[in-house]
């Protein structure tokens, strides 16, 4: 056997991408440097919404070391005014007649450096003529509203109607229910802010006529395709490269107008261009997130017994349909939001609006508007409870969809895979002593102080997709592997998923590791560059580990499979005699005679069956057979300052339930990550614009990213439910912290208020908003 | 992000910095550290012609007492101020102060010169100078003068100091027998400007009674503002939770903030009763345990 230690599943290997990281020696999109490399900087709108009278750049070409300023006309003229969104609706790359958002781009200078770049943009004069913008995505639907989008044949702001489930039956048992109640919830907007910002390097080489680009990108390969499919260059000579990508969170999976500009002018001036934007330009002109205006009601027995749920919702869009949801989901999965609970009825209906703010729509570190599912069905049972003067841990225990349910079919239409609700919360109530606090809550009440317990029960949905169901852009949504094992005993693993943080490197030599039985070390994995990689449609949605991850598992098994054949022949024994067992193949009776997959590789090369094909090597391009579904029981605990409205969140214990756990120490982190990201839309960040649509979040000076500081310390443990049909019963986590920490935050905090009448509060809850709250109720300081 | 372009002086002493201010005029700004300064000129929103950097400029960065008077030199870090024995023990106010301002990135480089001279009512130190009554000393090309600080504040980003003066160096009288200072910061995350900031001073007498009393705000005026009914209420008086509360509404009443994302006007003036409730109560415990 060999003496290097395996560290398979469940290890928690320190990530190999780490070394590099922690000394600086990432290569980021920023830090490709070409020779003769020009710099691209862009012109943006003071406006949300004018007609353009005139663009005049020749002050800023007067400009030394100003090369060329691009504009909407020109761009016309190639054709490329407007691109493609994934969600099939049409944006602007540069604008001909009219902006439709603040801060959208307007032209684009190159310049020999970054700096006579960002000079020459204020150079541009551009005279508009304002017209009025269209803000809020109600009065944005009444007739006679100013139209966001007249390019469009229908003259409407409204862009879609979508809906699930079954109406009739759900109105039905709505009209006779003993308890019905109904709640008003705004998710607002807000942004992923990773901290590197989006950028591309393009270069075109005119002598092998291939175009180059390195990009901040989630989805290298279906890039490429949109890319070749917009310019008309073919596949085969556009070669797009994700280097390090400093986190993506769902807002690097769309393309931006940047991208194209640059790739224009470094095929029109044949030099390489750089483009990166700085921080305001992320925050202000980037895919958004979430921006749901939920109308939720639910149909309950007295008992407390959940009958149906009936949503209706409109999706605030901005002015271009450009988030990244699977085709045929314009509101992605929110129809999860029957979450947890077993339920006879549900219907879920979506308005998608144009308004005269930035795209997107993205899912921000959440699987397509899960976030926005879970935190209605987590806040509405709250509601229900409330009415019913129940408890919230006895209300979801009684709704529980239960073990022996699963596969589950939910009312609107998904098939839960596996999960055991009750276990995991009993566990957590049971760890954080639920019952104690509750008698702490009611002393601390008797003196006047406000503590509340939340809890948050959420099922996630995750690792899109199956193909009969799941596509962008028509391209299924399966992901890939591929294997090479070295003569040696070591081998290359390349994926279609693009790594932003989540450690691929590392969990996806793991999985190779435990099926091989080759030392973790002696893996590397290699991802993000289109011309080696095998086509994959990238991470985002917790997609990784249920799809590539999969797809990872079944090559590994394909290649064990030949190496079987070869084992032996090299034990001299038929196929059948062996079992793979302990990391070797082994003759059935006698352990003791076997053939490790180092020996077996070098004989793959050196001494292998006649009639076999020589190497060790393998591909799977996995089409998941359904979706997989994460869950987790959160408890928070909350006390409240009376004097300034501050939320303090004193204990914070979420038990997260992702199937098999390939890297126990990455699952926690990404667990660590992703609550805090779930706290700080619940607590702090929101994107404001005022009445004109300015943005007034426009830098971190009031965009509130929370620090370490802010971040309460998290406590974690799990439940582990493998998914039936996951070849290693892993369901993917990343995403799970961020959906199902908002709904517990909320709910603790409304929980501390709800003896004195108050049932909802939408988030952020800022100091402000809740020192006006305690003050409306006479208990402020 | 990329600020206009401008041109840097680095001054060797305070006679080469007066004399590069006198000849850029009003396009001259001072870099000391720049904590303030250099983010406004990456937003455009200050486009100075000349840097004149005063950093190497011997002898402005000093901590002492002497003659009753703590002089704390204008090129003095918040970190250093932070972590200085002296200021913990002696002036935890001061410490206080030093310990909430923006992040330690920033601290490690921004000065309290600055901090004063920038004028903003959102710095906080001027309401701890306030508070405590220092006094700020000016080089200009006509020699030194001493600026009470109560008439150093004029304006938003406008003080005292004429365009051709640099803050040398801020003078806090010493601390009398059972005297307690503290200041308290309300803000929306780790290095934010303050919602409201107060900065509380108190002295007892041999009777427990208040000898001397200095309530400053931060954030809640065009302009550091001192609350001084709130400190007239307090002279002479016994503490109590009663008597603090009083001052305290005094003090919100004094103030006058604007509406923004850090709350609606009416949040801001409770968040100045707040702090300054609890920068009483807790100067208070000091003063005591002096």
């Amino acid at each position: 056997m060999t003496t290097t230690p395996i560290r398979g599943l469940g290890h928690p290997v320190k990530r190999k991408e780490d070394p590099r990281f922690i000394r600086g020696k990432g290569t980021y999109v920023d830090d490709i440097k070409l020779p003769g490399m020009l710099y691209l900087d862009i012109v943006r709108s003071p406006y949300a919404h004018a007609r353009i009278k005139r663009i005049d750049p020749s002050k800023a070409l007067a400009m030394p070391g100003v090369v060329d300023v691009i504009t909407g006309a020109e761009l016309e003229k190639a054709g490329l005014a407007w691109m493609p969104t994934l969600m099939s609706d049409r944006q602007m790359v540069l604008p001909t007649e009219r902006v439709v958002y603040y801060a959208q781009e307007v032209a684009a200078v190159v310049a020999t450096d970054r700096y006579t770049a960002a000079d020459a943009v204020l150079a541009v004069e551009v005279e508009y003529e304002p017209l009025t913008p269209v803000l809020d995505p109600f009065k944005a639907l009444e007739p006679g509203a100013p139209l966001v989008r007249p390019d469009r044949e229908q003259k409407t702001n409204h862009i879609w109607h979508w809906e699930a489930g079954d109406k009739e039956k759900t109105d039905r048992i709505f009209q006779e229910a003993e308890v019905v109640v109904s709640q008003d919830l705004y998710i607002p907007r807000i942004h992923v802010c990773s901290i590197e910002t989006c950028g591309c390097v393009v270069n075109y080489d005119r002598a092998t006529d291939k175009l180059t680009i390195w990009m901040t990108s989630q989805a290298p390969h279906a890039h490429r395709t949109v890319f070749s499919l917009v310019s008309g260059i073919p596949e085969h000579k556009i070669r797009i490269i994700s280097p390090d990508i400093g986190g993506g969170f769902g807002g690097k999976v769309p393309v931006y107008p940047g991208y194209v500009i640059a790739t224009y002018a470094a095929l029109k001036l044949g030099k390489p261009i750089k483009w990166i934007e700085d921080r305001s330009e992320n925050l202000q002109a980037d895919s958004f997130a979430r921006d749901y205006h939920i109308h939720a009601e639910l149909a309950a027995t007295r008992d407390g017994k959940i009958r149906a749920m009936r949503v209706h919702t409109v999706a605030d869009h901005g002015a271009f349909d450009a988030a990244a949801n699977p085709s045929k989901f314009p509101a992605g999965l929110f129809s999860v939001c029957t979450g947890s609970y077993d339920m006879e009825a549900a219907h879920v209906a979506v308005d998608g609006v144009y308004t005269n703010k930035p795209p997107g729509g993205v899912a921000y570190r959440c699987s397509f508007r899960v976030t926005e599912a879970v935190h209605t069905i987590e806040r509405m049972v709250d509601v229900l409870a409330d009415e019913l003067g129940m408890d919230p841990a006895e209300i979801r225990f009684k709704n529980f969809i239960r073990p022996e349910q699963f596969p589950y079919k939910s009312p609107t239409g998904w098939e839960y895979d596996s999960g055991n609700y009750p276990a995991t919360l009993q566990k957590a109530l049971d760890a954080i002593g639920y019952q104690e606090l509750r008698r702490e809550q009611a002393e601390r009440r008797a003196r006047g102080e406000l503590m509340g317990i939340g809890i948050s029960t959420f099922t996630e949905i995750v690792g899109a997709g199956p193909s009969h169901t799941f596509d962008i852009l028509g391209i299924k949504m399966f992901d890939s592997a591929e294997i090479r094992v070295h003569p040696t005993g070591s081998a290359i693993v390349r994926i279609g998923v693009q790594t932003q943080g989540q450690g691929h490197e590392t969990t996806f030599a793991q999985i190779v590791a435990e099926e091989l039985g080759l030392p973790v070390e002696n893996i590397l994995v290699e991802h993000g560059d289109t011309d080696t990689a095998p086509y994959g449609l990238g991470t985002y949605a917790s997609r990784s580990t249920p799809v590539a991850g999969a797809a990872t598992a079944v090559a590994a098994r394909k290649i064990r499979e030949k190496a079987r054949l070869i084992a032996a022949h090299l034990l001299e024994v038929s196929p059948d005699d062996l079992e793979w067992h302990d990391y070797a193949f082994r003759v059935k009776g006698s352990p003791d005679r076997f053939k490790t997959m180092q020996e077996i590789a070098f004989a793959a090369y050196t001494n292998f069956p006649q009639g076999l094909e020589g190497g060790l090597e393998a591909v799977c391009y996995y089409d998941p057979p359904n979706m997989t579904f994460p869950f987790g029981a959160y408890v928070c605990v909350v006390d409240i300052d009376r004097g300034t409205g501050l939320v303090k969140v004193r204990e914070f214990l979420a038990v997260d339930d992702c199937g098999t756990i390939i890297n126990p120490m990455i699952v926690e982190g990404q667990i660590h990550g992703g609550l805090t990201m779930g706290m700080a839309p619940a607590l702090l960040e929101e994107i404001v614009y005022d009445d004109n649509g300015t943005i007034l979040t426009g830098t971190f000076m009031d965009y509130l990213l929370p620090t370490a500081v802010e971040t309460p310390h998290w406590k974690t443990d799990k439940t582990v439910t493998p998914s039936p049909h996951h070849p290693l019963g892993a369901k993917g986590v990343g995403e799970s912290p961020t959906i199902g920490a908002p709904p517990a935050i909320v709910n603790a905090v409304v929980d501390a208020l709800s003896h004195l009448g108050v049932r909802h509060i939408d988030i952020p809850i800022t100091p402000a908003k809740l020192y006006q709250l305690l003050a409306e109720k006479g208990v402020a300081e | 992000m990329i600020p206009a372009p401008f041109s840097y002086r680095r001054a060797a002493s305070i006679e080469e910095a007066i004399a590069l201010l006198q000849q850029y005029g009003g396009d001259a700004k001072i870099l000391s550290g720049g904590q303030s300064l250099i983010p406004m000129m990456k937003f455009r929103l200050a486009e100075p012609a000349v840097i004149v950097d005063i950093n190497g400029v011997p002898g402005l960065d000093t901590i002492e007492e002497h003659n009753g008077l703590l002089a704390i030199g204008g090129l003095v870090r918040e970190t250093t101020l932070e972590r200085s024995p002296l200021i913990r023990q002696q002036y935890p106010i001061i410490a206080d102060t030093a310990e909430v301002i923006a992040d330690p990135l920033v601290r490690n480089l921004a000065t309290v010169g600055g901090n004063l001279a920038h004028g903003d009512p959102a710095n906080d130190h001027p309401a701890t100078m306030l508070a405590l009554r220092a006094e700020v000393v000016a080089r200009g090309p006509s020699g030194e003068r001493v600026i009470p600080i109560d008439e150093f504040f004029v304006d938003t980003f406008t003080t005292a100091l004429a365009p051709d003066e640099i803050l040398t160096e801020i003078r806090v009288p010493a601390p009398p027998p059972h005297c307690g200072g503290a200041y308290m910061k309300f803000e929306r995350k780790v290095g934010d400007y303050a919602v409201a900031a107060a900065a509380a001073f108190l002295a007892l007498d041999e009777a427990g009674k208040i000898a001397r009393a200095g309530i400053g705000l931060t954030n809640v005026y065009h302009k550091p503002l001192r609350a001084e009914a709130a400190e007239r209420a307090l002279l002479g008086q016994a503490p109590s939770d009663e008597l603090f509360r009083a001052a305290a509404e005094l003090a919100a009443q004094a103030a006058d903030p604007t509406s923004d994302l850090r709350g609606p006007a009416e949040y801001k003036r409770a968040v100045a009763r707040t702090m300054t409730l609890r920068a009483l109560q807790k100067a208070l415990s000091r003063a005591r345990a002096a």
